[in-house]
């Protein structure tokens, strides 16, 4: 599993942050999020879709392939 | 049926305070984008599809900015309520001047560092159990726990004292108004609020805290500009109404729901790792939300299969649409341990939840240590002799009688 995120459309809510914290952070400064493990292990797919899938910006995208 | 003629009066009653009124599924099937007439008597369209209440919420060309010439006013008062008040004004509603103003407040909310605020918030939840506990059966879980948490978590973060809580609620209320107000009730209260939150920032400037509104002052954001004066305040008030009645009200009803079949509780005292998720899921089946999110659109935009004209106010009522087959299934049934569960009860796109980490961490703690502390929780009347709260644009119980 492949994971980004666009800054641009994120607007610092913190729901991924509150499903996946190994996978996302936010910065202090701003809120904005921070990806913290682009291919997270297998264990934290399932949870890392549900956070892109909740996601108010649409900020995540999730590839399965690689 | 072909399209209502007449527009619908808005908001739709519905007989029972915990359902949905019967017009949602008739709407979302055959008349997605419904004439209405709002309190005020100005007319809008009403959406009620997940999708294109999704849609249009995450459409910036969507303005949240009703003021604008031949936006509708929604309240019955003659300004037309919160969401066209100059006050509401004072806080950037749109494009990079919200974003900035959201990235600069969004620092407060982030995920960790509500996080950090967890075991607070559950002290006071047991303090205040342990006071609704002392008081005796039956109980208002309404006024005993629902409001004071909140509030108080609220002015914690703010560093304003919650002794004022009553004068906010007042103030707040009519911030709130649909019906219950006048304009002059509500015009008084305004001045009020922003003459109290005006002294709360120079007593800040003074002497300052380690609170939001004290480092509000002194921060700025990637340009190197602070918020000015009037923005401060703004932020001041929005926080301080944006922060409690929202949540006050979602306690009550979070708690009503689990208990108006007790084997959700008993689930949920079985399994504690269905918190979060039940959580999740009585927020996506409040029937009894509010009134929706109000947007104005200045061009011709189609949304599910019809043009809507530039000019209109749409109503998008992200309680219809949580309920909406097409998005979830089941919709009509409350399924404790549904995930991912998209709901929209604090809506999507650019004006999304900012206080949404805050808030879930709040329902999530007072279910916790309720589920600890009153095992034996049940309501003292049937679910449905609940009553809603109405005039107001959030949804509420009047109380939620409870004993154990
Ligand atoms: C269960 C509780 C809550 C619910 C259901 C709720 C719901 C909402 C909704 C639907 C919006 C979107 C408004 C729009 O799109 O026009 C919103 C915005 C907002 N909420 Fe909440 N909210 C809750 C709790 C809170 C809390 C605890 C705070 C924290 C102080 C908060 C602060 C805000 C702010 C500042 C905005 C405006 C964001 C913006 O315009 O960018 N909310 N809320
Ligand atoms: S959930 Fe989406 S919008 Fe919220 S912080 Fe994470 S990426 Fe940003």
């Amino acid at each position: 599993m492949r994971v980004t995120v666009d800054e641009d459309r994120c607007c610092g809510a913190g729901q991924c942050v509150l499903l996946a914290p190994e996978v996302f952070d936010q910065r202090d400064e701003d809120g904005i999020v921070v990806l913290l493990d682009a291919e997270p292990a297998p264990s934290l797919h399932a949870i890392v879709r549900e956070a892109a899938e909740v996601c108010p910006g649409a900020a995540i995208a999730v590839s399965e392939d690689g | 049926m072909e399209r209502h003629v007449e527009p619908l009066a808005y908001p739709i009653p519905s007989d029972e305070a915990l359902e949905p009124p019967a017009e949602w599924a008739e709407l979302r099937g055959r008349c997605p984008v419904a004439p209405i007439r709002l309190p005020s008597g100005d007319q809008a369209a009403l959406l009620t599809r997940y999708s294109d209440v999704k849609q249009v919420l995450a459409d910036p060309r969507f303005t949240r900015d009703l003021g604008a010439a031949g936006g509708a006013r929604v309240a019955a008062n003659e300004s037309g309520g919160v969401f066209s008040s100059p006050m509401s004004q004072a806080i950037p509603q749109d494009g990079e001047d919200h974003q900035r103003w959201r990235r600069m407040v969004g620092r407060w909310f982030t995920a960790k560092r509500i996080a950090a605020l967890r075991p607070g918030i559950a002290a006071m939840a047991e303090q205040l159990i342990d006071a609704m506990v002392d008081d005796g059966r039956p109980a208002d879980l309404r006024a005993s726990l629902g409001f004071p948490l909140p509030v108080w978590v609220i002015c914690d973060l703010l560093g304003v004292p919650e002794s004022d809580r009553d004068r906010f609620s007042h103030w707040s209320d009519t911030l709130l108004n649909l019906t219950r107000y006048s304009d002059q009730e509500i015009t008084e209260a305004q001045v009020e609020f922003f003459g109290y939150m005006s002294r709360q920032v120079a007593a800040r400037r003074a002497d300052p805290g380690d609170d939001l509104l004290s480092s509000l002052l002194t921060e700025t954001g990637p340009d190197g500009k602070g918020l000015d004066e009037t923005t401060l305040i703004a932020t001041g008030l929005g926080l301080l109404v944006a922060g409690h009645e929202t949540t006050a009200n979602m306690i009550g009803k979070m708690v009503a729901m689990l208990l108006a079949d007790r084997t959700r509780w008993e689930r949920l005292l079985a399994d504690r790792s269905l918190v979060r998720v039940a959580v999740e899921e009585t927020l996506r089946y409040d029937a009894n939300s509010g009134i929706g999110l109000p947007r104005y659109i200045t061009e011709d935009v189609e949304v599910g299969g019809a043009v809507i004209p530039r000019g209109t106010t749409v109503m998008c009522s992200m309680a219809a649409a949580n309920r909406d087959e097409e998005a979830f299934e089941h919709a009509d049934e409350m399924v404790l341990e549904r995930s991912p569960n998209p709901h929209l009860a604090f809506g999507t796109g650019a004006h999304s939840c900012l206080g949404q980490a805050l808030a879930r961490t709040e329902l999530q703690t007072v279910l916790e240590v309720l589920l600890d502390r009153l095992p034996t929780l049940e309501l003292a009347v049937a679910p449905e002799k609940l009553e809603r709260v109405d005039g107001l644009v959030v949804g509420g119980l009047r109380a939620v009688p409870v004993r154990w």
